[in-house]
């Protein structure tokens, strides 16, 4: 795409959290205190220019949407700012917003449940532009819903602006609902994976459309994907989120062309290749996505990172997933001779860097011990063991010290930024 | 940008199924669980809706087919006989006070209509409101209501209309309109459960959120975008809580609330006064304000159940229809294809 048009900064945002509380107990509720939190942004912050686009990046549950509803304040931010030409959003009250939301319009996954059912496109386009007083008098109203109608590619007018959401076929109301979002003259469009609900076939007109729309009348765009390719095809500039962080954030080229991040560097990996006989083994990260309620230490990435190393935040729950993950590949026998040297993990302590494992009932700790010992030299590669600093058998288990962790925000690696450690400066 | 522009496929055309269609005008929408109905359900919801036409058409009509009024006591002069058997003068006899039987029983469906209409209105009136806020805002303000509403739901209805009729009695004068605020607070946390429960499934809807998004109040997006969404539960409850609300009268009647006997015909006042006639062997009394409340009940039971088969998703069962091909299903050849490759 081309270069990023470099203007002023239309969009500020800075540590931006939006925390939920999870099945908060009644006392939680009432005292605000207590009860388990899912971080689903965790201190993001990032500067979007006029005119670019941005595409925010990353699995399931990495908080892209959260993201993009707190920018345009339809979820309220735990703390943080956001800045709309040097204007603060957060913190300011749902009646002191509304009018700004004639700047900030969002695009939503799903078309057919973004439009109203009961409304025709000439009711529902006309609806923004009564709100926010934009039009005097029905004929001017119906003008320019005629007139975005035909933008967005639904002509005859005539007959679409009659038309009731169920007339249309899924393109057809994406192309409503992103009328909808532009006939207030908005500065920013969130797109929340605006095609992913969509037919194959109209895809990429979607997104030409779109990028056709920025063109014409100078739209600036969040686009929230988990499709990396159409990012590369749609996007100046892309951020990778894991876990509520942005953890990579550069330029189209930087990101796909020089990876910087492990996880981006998987992401990418793990892209389809069109041609078969280029297709590379995909290797997604190893693992599951962590539980968003209890984030891993250190770096949130390193129980599935394979370059982690000493001080990437390994703990308790890294050392019950080794001996698992360990037993499972080994079979019956081992796991029958290992398992009980081993105690009940829910008695697994930890506490900051130090685990201690309980041996198993009747059994010597310093069998635990030598155990673990034998599993280090069996297998060196496992990451966990390089943060590991310490291990010797207590009365009735094995402690276990590891390198204390470190949390890396975004460092500068000469191309895209990223958070992790292997760019740390000494 | 290869991988995606490269990807062709059917042009997104304009909707080719004819003009588009025109949600129907109010008859159509009522005719629509005549037409989806079939076999019993079908049988239920016409008898039903038959049989309750007729009561309204005598109610509207009373002055024109009753032969008296509702408290006359004589004719040309000459005073009732009490409790006279059926005669040429009073077909269906006269009661213990000299009223003639058949007048005061089709002045009572009069009365019936009158009390029903006011009841479902004041009901819509106060539950659909409160059902709309209490669901969209949520919170303390939700926990009171429902709080509330639960307390009175739990209340026995008889008693609680009890309470409400004697409370109001001094204060309103019309006991019509005392018994239809009766009936009303009986009826009103039904109507808000099933506006606040559809409410808040529709305030997850997307087009919600589209609508926050836009920068509509929230009076806005309940008016707009909620109620027309959410008011189509409606019809049922109200058919089905008319057939309880016609028990409710005929019970405060027969108690001697609400309407006063100088004021309107009641088939529960007159059901009592006639109780002794019974065992004297005077059937006429009591017998047809009886099927007046047995008739009424019946088919507006029918009614709402016929509708709530037919209207209720869950055990919708519709008929299929075999797919019609009509020509225009293939589009006018000269219709103009929307896509072009914009970028
Ligand atoms: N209203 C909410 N209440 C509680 N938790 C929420 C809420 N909305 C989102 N979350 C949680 O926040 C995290 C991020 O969710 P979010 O929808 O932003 O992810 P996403 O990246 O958009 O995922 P997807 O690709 O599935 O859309 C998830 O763990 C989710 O469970
Ligand atoms: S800091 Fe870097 S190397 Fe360490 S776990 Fe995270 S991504 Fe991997
Ligand atoms: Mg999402």
């Amino acid at each position: 795409m081309s270069a990023p048009v470099a203007t002023q900064t239309l969009i500020e945002v800075r540590d931006l959290n939006v925390h939920f509380a999870i099945n908060a107990s009644f006392k939680a509720r009432v005292t605000g205190r207590g009860g388990a939190t899912v971080k689903a942004v965790d201190g993001v912050s990032f500067d979007l220019h006029e005119g670019e686009v941005l595409g925010l990046v990353g699995e399931s549950g990495s908080g892209k949407t959260t993201l993009g509803r707190a920018l345009l304040g339809l979820v309220r931010p735990t703390s943080g700012s956001v800045k709309l030409r040097g204007e603060e959003l957060v913190g300011l009250p749902e009646r002191d917003l509304r009018p700004k939301r004639r700047h900030l319009q969002m695009v939503f996954q799903d078309p057919h449940a973004s439009l109203n059912p009961g409304m025709t496109l000439q009711t529902a386009l006309a609806h923004p532009l009564q709100i926010h007083k934009l039009t005097s008098g029905d004929a001017e109203t119906q003008a320019k819903v005629r007139e975005t109608l035909e933008l967005v590619g639904l002509f005859p007018t005539q007959r679409f602006s009659d038309s009731f959401p169920s007339d249309l076929s899924g393109g057809q109301k994406q192309r409503a609902a992103i009328a909808r979002a532009i006939i207030t003259g908005p500065d920013l469009v969130v797109a929340d994976e605006p095609v992913s609900m969509l037919d194959m076939s109209v895809r990429a007109k979607i997104l030409d459309l779109m990028i056709d729309l920025k063109e014409r009348i100078g739209l600036t765009y969040v686009y929230v994907t988990h499709d990396l390719a159409s990012a590369k095809f749609f996007c100046d500039r892309v951020a990778i989120m894991y876990l509520g962080r942005i953890v990579e954030i550069g330029t189209v080229d930087e990101i796909f062309n020089e990876p910087k991040h492990p996880y981006t560097q998987a992401l990418i990996r793990a892209i389809p290749e069109p041609d078969p006989d280029k297709a590379l083994p995909r290797d997604l990260p190893r693992g599951e996505i962590p539980d968003a309620a209890r984030p891993p230490l250190g770096c949130s990435f390193h129980p599935r990172c394979p370059k982690a190393f000493n001080i990437c935040g390994w703990e308790a729950r890294d050392l019950q997933t080794m001996l698992e993950s360990r037993w499972m590949d080994l079979g019956e026998d081992r796991y029958g001779e290992e398992r009980p040297l081993v105690g009940d993990f829910s008695k697994l302590k930890s506490t900051e860097h130090d685990a201690f494992l309980p041996a198993g009932s009747g059994k010597d700790p310093g069998e635990l011990l030598a155990l673990l010992e034998k599993i280090r030299a069996e297998e060196p590669d496992e990451p966990m063991w390089t943060g590991v600093k310490e291990m010797h058998a207590e009365a009735h288990g094995v402690r276990v010290t590891f390198e204390p962790g470190i949390d890396p925000p975004l460092y500068e690696t000469g191309g895209a930024k990223a958070a992790c450690l292997l760019y740390k400066p000494d | 940008m290869t991988a995606t522009t490269s990807v062709t496929g059917a042009p997104d055309t304009p909707p080719t199924t004819g003009p588009p269609k025109r949600r129907g005008g109010i008859l159509s929408k009522i005719a629509a669980p005549y037409k989806q109905s079939h076999g019993v359900q079908r049988f239920m919801l016409v008898t039903g809706t038959a049989v309750s036409l007729i009561i309204v058409l005598l109610a509207i009509f009373a002055p024109l087919i009753a032969p008296f009024s509702f408290d006359t006591y004589q004719a040309d002069g000459a005073r009732f006989p009490t409790q006279g058997e059926p005669s040429d003068v009073n077909p269906w006899g006269t009661t213990v006070q000299g009223f003639d039987v058949m007048s005061r029983t089709i002045y009572g469906a009069r009365t019936a209509l009158e009390v029903l209409i006011l009841a479902v209105v004041f009901s819509l009136a106060i539950g659909v409101p409160l059902g709309l806020i209490s669901g969209y805002v949520g919170g303390w303000l939700d926990r009171i209501m429902v709080l509330i509403m639960d307390a009175l739901f739990a209340f026995p209805y008889l008693l609680l209309a009890i309470v409400a009729a004697f409370l109001l009695t001094n204060t309103i004068d019309s006991g019509i309109v005392v018994t239809a605020i009766a009936i009303t607070v009986v009826y009103v946390p039904q109507y808000f459960r099933v506006v606040r429960a559809s409410t808040l499934s529709a305030r997850e809807a997307t087009y919600i959120e589209a609508a926050r998004a836009m920068g509509a109040k929230p009076s806005t997006i309940i008016r707009k975008y909620l109620f027309g969404n959410v008011v189509q539960s409606v019809p049922v409850i109200a058919t089905l809580n008319a057939a309880d609300a016609i028990l409710t009268l005929a019970g405060l009647g027969f108690l001697g609330l609400g309407i006063q006997p100088s004021e309107a015909a009641e088939w529960g006042y007159d059901l009592q006064r006639a109780i002794a006639d019974a065992g004297a062997g005077i059937w006429w009394t009591a017998l047809y304000p009886g099927l007046g409340i047995v008739l009424a009940v019946t088919a507006l039971t029918l009614v709402g159940e016929g509708l709530n088969d037919v209207l209720n998703p869950t055990l919708r069962r519709r008929r299929i229809k075999r797919p019609v091909i009509s020509s225009s299903a293939v589009g006018p050849a000269s219709a103009p294809t929307t896509e072009r490759e914009a970028g």
